[in-house]
């Protein structure tokens, strides 16, 4: 049987969603693609963008509004289940069966997809020693941690070899090691085995490591090509500069955002990397700086974002610099600034389980400081506990100056809070949700009318004021539950993953925010599992499985770690293996 | 060949998971086997209908021989424990105090009245205790009548024919005789519907089918899998009530053990098939939870006749529990248990469940698709 060149095609596909009283969505709109056989492919776009639905489509589990789809050779429509015999998939949440153990989890997909006992043995142990599961084939798949049970998923998938194989956002949450670990498995896959995978991913420099990249946003095809091919839109337009010593990094890079000769900015390595409009890199605002950018490597999430913006203008959405933004004051949160959170031997247990060990670290006023590490490593906890929504099993916890032990409502009036599924009345419009929260903290109705203008203006949501939370695109939800937080005047703001599910523009824009704010003397506090957003931190700290690894500027952990400009991933995998060696000379 | 043996191979390992799933979840065997054996203990004790030793005062008025002999069914019955006192006043203190919960007034004209034909007596409740009171009002009724026949004064105008027959079938405690039925329905009910929807919505919520669907099982091997443990879990639970019920409560089994056994297990599928229904419409575990109260349990107790009877409910209802399966198999228990095989209406009921049943598993097949979102 001759084998086809591609194991996707689609023409047209469309995909449009009506949900019960709310305006239709284009999930996908007329998108063409060719996936080649034995090749490692990747689908990238910002959250929202459609990855998910093409993922189904292509599986057979939905079908589509629109358009022709041919999977593995076979038409889907009306072939779903010849499909699914061939295929193998691993959805977002890794569809493990938490209850089961490793082994009964194996032996589960290994049953359903007929796989001879003869070969079993044999398929088994090379997939355990590869995914490093050997030890662990009695435990429950829910008791592994987020890169073990991302790696059983695969497992799964893989108990025969399928004649494709679709991993929807394998890495989401993951810790950064258990990623790279994931990467190099997928490419001696396809080195190896000759396999087809089609993976979509929101990180770009996953996207990089692939023979092939499709760009989607807002289900929109926006390009696709080679790494290097899509890499090279950006080539002669990337610039580096080191802002004034003293200076936060992400005060250069707000301001540099707001620049009409800049399309995007991001801190890296203690730098600002940028994209100028123009080749030679010529940004006024440079020049009153007194600061010289050199010509800097394009890399893959360049063109990414150069495309967005392209995407952005073409669709007439371009955001304009905010008018009210004003220039960031220089302000240096130093050590010397009044402490505002203090924490001593902080330690909580669930029973036998030890979510955060023995942590102390001050945050001082004005800061910016980042809570860091992966699904699981203990953020959300030690974050809940600063905030007073959870007893610490020991140690000292001192917010705005108050005992949380003893005086934790005082404490929570000091404070903001924006909870990682924010906290809004959907069905209340956005002054009716200010109205709410301002009204619970307390502010005599005079005063609440004017914060609430405030802050309107503030997140720029004066003309959305009467439109229902839930009608808000998600950016704007996300401004919605700051202005929330914020309209008492909090002297310190929690953010609970407040740039998980938001596209790289909407973040932007946050980071923006967060950096007047933080200008302004409202001390801050973060927790992401982007470990690249770490640069825009004054201090961070990176826990993983409850452990502190690391506590300090980004600066002096890259000199700690003689790593000058590493960014993030590398330094969070460097601390990662240091700490386990010497667990193991120990 | 070669397929059937694929399909044999896949609805094994899919069994073999759901029942690994279903030992090491503590939650679905309390609710299969726990929670039947607690309802029959607490509703055959605790929320019997029947009354036992009801404090009563017991007001002579007038103490004559004739009087005492009336008066004479308190005395060493387990229904009363009688207080006697010689006015209405007191007794009425005494009610107050909640001592007592009904008077027996013979008035001091009793006799004399009697004698005429004429012959009355008080019988004051406590409205507090509404049940108590009913129960134990129809115990006097029934008691004096008996003794106005003995007395050759059956026309005395005591008591209505209607209420004595519930007292003729008094020699045992037959509320719980009644409930045990009802039981089984009940434990049916609950393992078959709510623990399917439960099952089924968490592995929509989890994502778990999302993954599973992209595999050569079929749908059917995926609802059989399901079906196949919390058929067992149900049958052990009703078994266990049904021995329960034989050994405590000394329940009659009129009809045949294996109608009994038939027509439970045709109504479990209906159970079940309902379950597979609401967690495909639902694919959330706590709506699913919702929807099986609001469509299955408050149903199956309040309108089957499970806790009142349907015949003296109001029109409205009577239609509206005619609708329910359980009705029916409720109707057929109640008759099977306490009255024997009575064909007309095994064959008549019988049809009706199979009809509910066919109908519901066409319905959980059409809705339970491989496709998501």
């Amino acid at each position: 049987m001759a084998e086809e060149q591609f194991v996707i095609e689609a023409q047209g596909l469309t995909q449009i969603f009506t949900p019960k009283g709310l305006p239709k969505v284009t999930a996908l709109d007329h998108i063409d693609m060719h996936v080649r056989r034995g090749e490692l492919t990747a689908l990238v776009g910002p959250d929202g963008a459609g990855k998910t639905t093409l993922m189904r489509l292509i599986t057979g589990l939905m079908a589509p509004t629109a358009g022709e789809l041919t999977t593995v050779g076979l038409p889907v429509r009306g072939h779903e289940q010849a499909v699914q015999d061939q295929l193998s998939y691993m959805p977002q949440k890794f569809g493990l069966y938490e209850d089961l153990t490793v082994q009964e989890n194996m032996n589960l997909y290994a049953d359903l997809h007929g796989v001879p006992a003869a070969v079993r043995h044999q398929r088994f142990s090379h997939l355990l020693a590869m995914m490093g599961l050997e030890r662990f084939t009695g435990r429950l798949a829910g008791r592994l941690s987020g890169g073990m049970k991302q790696k059983l998923g695969l497992a799964c998938t893989l108990v025969r070899s399928p004649a494709l194989l679709l991993l929807d956002e394998p890495t989401v949450g993951v810790d950064p090691l258990s990623r790279r670990e994931l990467w190099s498995i997928l490419q001696q896959l396809v080195r190896e085995e000759h396999l087809s995978v089609f993976v979509s991913t929101a990180y770009m420099d996953e996207a990089a490591l692939c023979q092939q990249v499709y760009v989607l946003n807002q289900g929109r095809m926006l390009a696709h090509g080679t790494p290097a091919e899509l890499t090279a839109q950006a080539r002669g337009l990337c610039y580096r500069v080191t802002p004034p010593a003293g200076s936060a990094t992400r005060v250069l890079q707000c301001a540099l955002l707001d620049d009409p000769a800049v399309t995007d900015a991001v801190p890296v390595g203690g730098e600002v990397h940028f994209l100028s409009k123009t080749p030679d890199g010529e940004v006024s605002l440079l020049r009153q700086w007194h600061l010289v950018p050199r010509p800097a490597k394009e890399r893959l999430e360049d063109a990414f974002m150069l495309l967005l913006h392209a995407d952005q203008r073409a669709q007439g959405k371009e955001t304009q610099p905010a008018e009210a933004a004003q220039p960031v004051e220089e302000i240096h949160p130093s050590e010397q600034a009044p402490v505002d959170i203090e924490v001593k031997n902080l330690v909580k247990r669930f029973g036998d389980f030890t979510a955060v060990a023995h942590t102390s670290f001050q945050v001082h006023k004005g800061e910016v400081f980042g809570l860091l590490g992966p699904n699981g490593a203990g953020k959300t906890t030690t974050f809940r506990m600063l905030c007073g929504l959870l007893p610490a099993t020991g140690g000292q916890l001192r917010v705005a100056g108050v005992d949380l032990r003893t005086a934790r409502t005082q404490a929570r009036a000091n404070i903001g809070y924006v909870a990682q599924k924010f906290s809004l009345y959907e069905k209340l419009t956005v002054y009716e949700n200010l109205h709410f929260f301002g009204g619970i903290y307390g502010l005599p109705p005079q005063r609440l009318e004017e914060r609430i203008e405030a802050v309107l203006e503030e997140f720029q949501l004066t003309d959305r004021r009467d439109q229902p939370a839930a009608s808000l695109p998600g950016g704007y939800k996300q401004r919605l539950s700051m202005a929330a937080a914020l309209i008492h005047e909090p002297r310190i703001l929690f953010l609970d993953e407040p740039t998980s599910g938001i596209d790289p523009l909407a973040r932007r824009s946050f980071w923006q925010q967060i950096t007047r704010l933080a200008a302004r003397g409202t001390t801050i506090i973060i927790t992401t599992h982007f470990m690249d957003e770490a640069e825009y931190c004054d201090r961070m700290m990176i826990q993983d499985h409850g452990q502190l690894l690391v506590l300090g500027r980004p600066a002096e952990i890259r000199q700690r770690m003689q790593m000058p400009q590493a960014d993030m991933n590398d330094i969070f995998i460097a601390i990662v293996e240091q700490s386990r060696g010497e667990g193991a000379s120990a | 060949m070669k397929g059937l043996s694929a399909f044999g191979r896949r609805l094994v390992a899919l069994t073999r998971k759901e029942f690994a799933q279903l030992l090491r979840d503590n939650s679905s065997l309390l609710m299969g086997v726990v929670l039947p054996l607690v309802l029959i203990f607490i509703i055959g004790y605790g929320m019997s209908l029947d009354v036992d030793r009801v404090p009563t005062a017991v007001v002579l008025a007038e103490d004559s021989p004739t009087t005492r002999s009336a008066a004479s069914f308190t005395v060493g019955s387990r229904y009363f424990e009688p207080v006697y006192v010689h006015s209405l006043a007191e007794a009425e203190t005494l009610m107050r105090q909640h001592t007592v919960n009904v008077i027996v007034h013979f008035p001091t004209d009793f006799s004399e009245r009697l004698a005429r034909g004429e012959g009355q007596i008080q019988v004051l409740l406590n409205g507090e205790e509404a049940t108590t009171a009913m129960s134990a009002q129809s115990y006097v009724q029934a008691a004096v009548l008996t003794w106005a026949a003995s007395q050759g004064a059956a026309r005395a105008g005591l008591g209505q024919a209607s209420v004595v027959s519930r007292a003729w079938f008094n020699d045992a405690n037959t509320s719980s005789w009644f409930f045990v039925p009802g039981i089984l329905m009940l434990v049916l009910t609950i393992s078959g519907v709510f623990l399917t929807a439960m099952v089924m919505a968490r592995e929509w919520e989890r994502g778990t089918f999302e993954s599973l669907f992209v595999t050569p099982v079929r749908i059917l091997e995926v609802i059989l899998a399901k079906v196949i443990p919390y058929f067992t879990v149900a049958m052990v639970g009703m078994l266990l009530c049904l021995v329960a019920g034989r050994l405590c409560y000394d329940l009659p089994m009129r009809g045949s053990l294996g109608l009994i056994l038939g027509e439970s297990m045709l109504y479990l599928v209906i159970a079940l098939s309902l379950g597979l229904v609401i967690s495909a419409i639902t694919k959330n575990q706590y709506l699913a939870c919702q929807v099986a109260l609001l469509v299955s349990f408050l149903p199956t107790v309040m309108l089957s006749g499970f806790l009142f009877d349907l015949h003296s409910e109001p029109l409205v209802i009577q239609v509206i529990s005619r609708f329910l399966p359980t009705t029916y198999y409720l109707e057929l228990m109640k008759s099977l248990f306490l009255a024997g095989n009575y064909w007309p209406l095994i064959l008549e009921n019988t049809a009706i469940l199979l009809g509910y049943a066919l109908c519901f598993i066409w319905l959980a097949f059409f809705l339970t698709r491989k496709k998501v979102g």
